[in-house]
């Protein structure tokens, strides 16, 4: 049978209902983008499933034409992971927030990239929380205003990043919710990855925590504050690459130094697939809350089995001469294995 | 010396002894040979929470109790005829549960000054009068067992520990026991170390042939096998049984089975079972919690499987969330609850049925779903089968709630030809239900008010589903006041909606003024206690709930019929709040909340009162 190739486009992604978000906010662009890119997959879309927690990102499965499901807050890993884990031949996606993923749903986000189950998780991170009106989030930096925390906060933010490549992650990236070639190319590299991915999208909160990215956007600035990263390239950054990442004097970091002081050879040269983390979370911390020096792209893509796999090895192993047996046969071979005697 | 022997219609003997003792095996064996001679029996062990107490200690003594009759066996027995005291902390432990006039056969060796102070014995109760009213056999187990392998080639601590190998020869010798089973079973135990198979099989006969040669046994005793429907058995426990009736579920319905689970007593072993049945189309996933266990499970049934998620009483409580989102998907999806005494941590080992409350209410906005009950080890099993009936036809989730007595009791289970056993196949949804080709997600069936259970993969049916109210049929997301009604009234119909068989009521003159409701593990007491008070001639009716919620639609009938209705239950009156509320009945309500299982003689005493007081 030769296969037909789909031909889907991006308004065969668009479901009938009405996307209900503020002007302005960066969720727009994030779903215009994964409309976009969804015929790139060449998958049927009754093959893929968006599982969303609570929050305003969470709305997401509603809009797009696949099967979907909003469900509680935090808990969409743990749901895509049991649809993922007997489904495995689903393209199965997680949509999640800062607060969704990382503090009511901090548990199963680590667990799911532990594990490595086939969910491409995105995490829209703006830093606040949204549909709530304004709280700080555990992503919102140290001494923030908002209305949980009318003197600054006193929390240490998470560095998201961090917070994956800790949980074992085998794949890790960062992206920015305006940059749509570069929201595709992070998608595509997620897409074509065996296992979880984890992928921090930088969005903007029109209403309450507006401009938060903007001095990675804003021509002015962007070029001596982004980091894009591309594997095999030296990492340089600036407008005319000026600045460069090197490796600390001190203990085992990274650090930015002038490209024109340093020889050509102790730039660091990216590689996504070093097998340790050290590498990728040390990239992790070369921007701070100020978004000074903030990598964007894949920080981390390492090889290993995703979690459905080796469960579907097991039960491979354990249904041996199991196709020629009826169900009933099956029963009766579980019920009489073992101890049993006859009364006549 | 010729024995006497005597004949008995029942026994409850209890094997009680240090966690390090053994005794959860030796009752077990004991109670494999009981069966295999034809007894009808039922068992309970009794152990510690700590998982190695210190030993000697009364804290650290286990206990295993076997009842087994001539006739069938409803429960494992108010308080045993024997018991077997290993040392001083067996006895001081179980000493409270004897009746007059028992037997106790007590380890002397263990007896020692040291043993004696540890569980605060002042004077050695084998030399004051302290056991008098007991028949007590002294035997020197450990001495007698070493004396017996001093010719193996074991260590003394090695022939030191099959001393319970010893106690069971002599009690098997006791109560006419067959004993090929018992030495097949040693030598394959220790198939690897055949020299510990040899000392323990000559152990267990050095009991054996100690009962028969010593005075101290004048009198050996027979239980004749019971009239058991012929058949092949096997025994099972509440959380074996109910890990078959999950696996037979999933194959009658051709459906895998996904179970989602994390660790907790006493629910635990229904995960160990199901982790070793991926043969049968089983998948386990230990979560890293209670919600994502639920979650898992949701998110399979969700892709076409047969979800399900097993926990006890804390666990419940950190699903409960989920349960209504699985409400509002109007998907299937199983939940046992193996209760323990609560609240928070409570009693993790010890039984109660005090989550009734939490499987009817126990969610946030009206959020019904389906909950039933298991009244015996076995009947776990069926119960599971129907769980999985109601969560597959209807589309909803089930609460099946079992609890410690039943999860660790075990009796034998007459094995079900499979093709006798309910068809649970179902039909997912393939084509557009609504017009205009449309897919209608929410479109319920006129008949069980169940929605089309339509599976990622199946093209041209895409849609969403989710937590917020939507509108009826579509499924869309609305906020619409007519929509909100329209959805809280037809879930609550769904419930309302499930076929349940009626209520059956036991009542062998017909002539009863009084009925005792019961529902879950009461069954066997309150089966037991009905049983004896009919014998001397006091009039009682049974009924036993299955489902709870749905309640059969002839209750309200059957209890009008009666000028009493006495609610037993393991708590302080979860069901008759219930009842009274649905039905003004004013029941009368009696509870126990001490860890126990209600005996039978206790309800015996209550019914009669209530019946006589009528």
């Amino acid at each position: 049978m030769t296969e037909v190739p789909l031909k889907l486009t991006a308004k065969d992604f668009r479901s009938d209902q009405e996307v209900r978000w503020c002007p302005g906010c960066g969720d727009f662009a994030i779903l215009s983008a994964i409309q976009s890119f969804m015929p790139e997959l060449g998958i049927p879309r009754e093959q893929i499933t968006f599982v969303s927690g609570i929050g305003c990102s969470s709305r997401f499965p509603y809009y797009l034409n696949t099967y979907g499901m909003h469900s509680i807050h935090g808990r969409a890993p743990a749901i895509a992971s049991g649809l993922a884990i007997s489904r495995p031949d689903l393209s199965v996606w997680v949509v999640s927030g800062d607060g969704d993923a990382l503090s009511i749903g901090g548990n199963h986000l680590i667990h799911a990239l532990r594990r490595n189950v086939n969910i491409k998780i995105l995490m829209f991170n703006n830093r606040i929380y949204g549909l709530t009106k304004g709280q700080c989030s555990p992503t919102s930096e140290f001494g923030k205003v908002t209305k949980s925390t009318p003197v600054g906060s006193r929390d240490t933010p998470f560095n998201p990043i961090a917070v994956a490549l800790g949980a074992e992650a085998s794949f890790v990236a960062r992206t920015i919710d305006s940059d749509r070639k570069h929201l595709h190319s992070v998608l595509r590299a997620a897409a074509a990855h065996q296992g979880s991915a984890f992928i921090e999208i930088y969005q903007n909160c029109a209403i309450f925590n507006d401009g938060a990215f903007d001095v990675l956007k804003d021509p002015a600035s962007r070029d001596s504050v982004l980091v894009r990263l591309e594997h095999g390239k030296p990492i340089t950054f600036g407008a005319s690459g000026e600045k460069c990442v090197v490796r600390e004097p001190r203990g085992f970091g990274l650090e930015v130094a002038d490209t024109a002081s340093v020889p050509r050879s102790e730039i660091i040269v990216h590689d996504e697939t070093v097998p340790g983390p050290a590498y990728a979370f040390t990239l992790s911390r070369l921007s701070d809350q100020d978004l000074s020096n903030t990598p964007v792209g894949v920080f981390r893509r390492v090889a290993r089995p995703a979690y459905e796999s080796l469960v579907q090895e097991q039960n491979a192993a354990a249904r041996t001469g199991v196709a020629d047996a009826t169900p009933d046969d099956l029963l009766a071979e579980l019920l009489h294995t073992g101890n049993t005697w006859t009364i006549r | 010396m010729a024995k006497q022997i005597q004949h008995l219609d029942r026994v409850a003997i209890r094997f009680a002894g240090d966690s390090g003792d053994g005794m959860q095996l030796t009752g077990d064996r004991f109670a494999s040979e009981t069966a295999i001679l034809g007894n009808d029996l039922s068992t309970l062990p009794n152990y510690p929470a700590e998982i190695r107490a210190p030993s000697g200690s009364l804290h650290g003594v286990s206990s295993f109790q076997v009842h087994f009759a001539a006739h069938d066996v409803l429960t494992p027995g108010d308080s045993p005829d024997v018991l077997v005291a290993m040392n001083p902390a067996a006895l001081r432990a179980n000493l409270a549960d004897l009746p007059p006039n028992a037997e106790i056969i007590v380890n002397t060796d263990e007896f020692t000054p040291r043993n004696l102070e540890k569980v605060g014995y002042t004077s050695n109760p084998l030399e004051n009068d302290s056991l008098d009213g007991f028949i007590v056999h002294r035997v020197p187990l450990t001495s007698a067992t070493i004396a017996a392998l001093a010719d193996f080639e074991v260590s003394k601590k090695d022939a030191e520990r099959a001393k319970n190998m010893f106690a069971l020869g002599l009690l098997s010798w006791m109560y006419s026991r067959p004993t090929e089973g018992t030495v097949e079973f040693l030598r394959q135990k220790f198939a690897k170390k055949p020299k510990i198979a040899a000392a323990n099989v000559a152990a267990f006969q050095a009991g054996w042939n100690y009962g028969e040669t010593t005075e101290d046994f004048a009198v050996r005793y027979e239980v004749k096998p019971a009239n058991l429907e012929p058949g092949t058995y096997r025994s099972v426990n509440g959380n074996s049984a109910l890990a078959y009736g999950l696996v037979a579920a999933g194959l009658r319905a051709h459906l895998p089975v996904f179970l989602g689970a994390y660790p907790i007593t006493p629910a635990s072993e229904i995960l160990h079972e199901l982790s070793g049945y991926k043969r049968y189309g089983v998948t386990t996933f230990q979560a890293e919690d209670e919600i994502a266990a639920v979650g898992s499970a949701l998110g399979a049934s969700y892709g076409g499987a047969l979800g399900v998620t097993s926990t006890s009483g804390p666990g419940l409580a950190l699903k409960t969330e989920t349960l209504g989102l699985a409400v509002m998907l109007e998907l299937p999806l199983v939940i046992v609850d193996v209760q323990r005494a609560g609240p928070s941590t409570g009693l993790p080992t010890k039984t109660e049925q005090s989550d009734l409350n939490i499987a009817l209410f126990g969610r946030h906005g009206e959020a019904p779903l389906a909950v039933i009950a298991a009244r015996s080890p076995a009947d776990c099993f069926y119960a599971a089968l129907e769980a999985a009936r109601i969560a597959l036809t209807y589309r909803m989730p089930v609460i099946l709630l079992s609890d410690g007595y039943l999860a660790n009791g075990s009796e034998p289970w007459l094995l079900p030809d499979p093709a006798d056993l309910p068809d649970l196949r179902v039909e997912f949804a393939t084509e557009p239900n609504g017009p205009d080709g449309k897919f209608l997600p929410y479109l319920h069936d006129p008949h069980t008010l169940a929605r089309p259970w339509a599976v990622p993969g199946t093209p041209g049916l895409e849609h969403r589903v989710g937590g917020l109210e939507k509108a009826d049929g579509t499924g869309a997301v609305s906020y619409v006041p007519a929509d909100h009604d329209l959805m809280m009234r037809l879930r609550a119909a769904r419930v309302e909606a499930i076929d349940v068989p009626d209520l059956e009521v036991e009542d062998p003159t017909g002539d009863a003024r009084v009925l005792v409701l019961g529902w879950g593990s009461t069954y066997g007491p309150v089966g037991a206690a009905c049983r004896k008070l009919r014998e001397r001639g006091v009039a009682i009716a049974q009924a036993h709930l299955r489902h709870i919620s749905p309640l059969p639609r002839n209750v309200g009938t059957v209890l009008a019929g009666y000028d009493r209705v006495v609610i037993p239950e393991m708590n302080l009156g979860q069901l008759a709040h219930v009842i009274r509320d649905r039905y003004l009945v004013d029941a009368v309500s009696y509870n126990k909340v001490n860890g126990q299982p209600f005996t039978s003689a206790e309800l015996e005493t209550v019914l009669e009162e209530v019946v006589r007081n009528d």
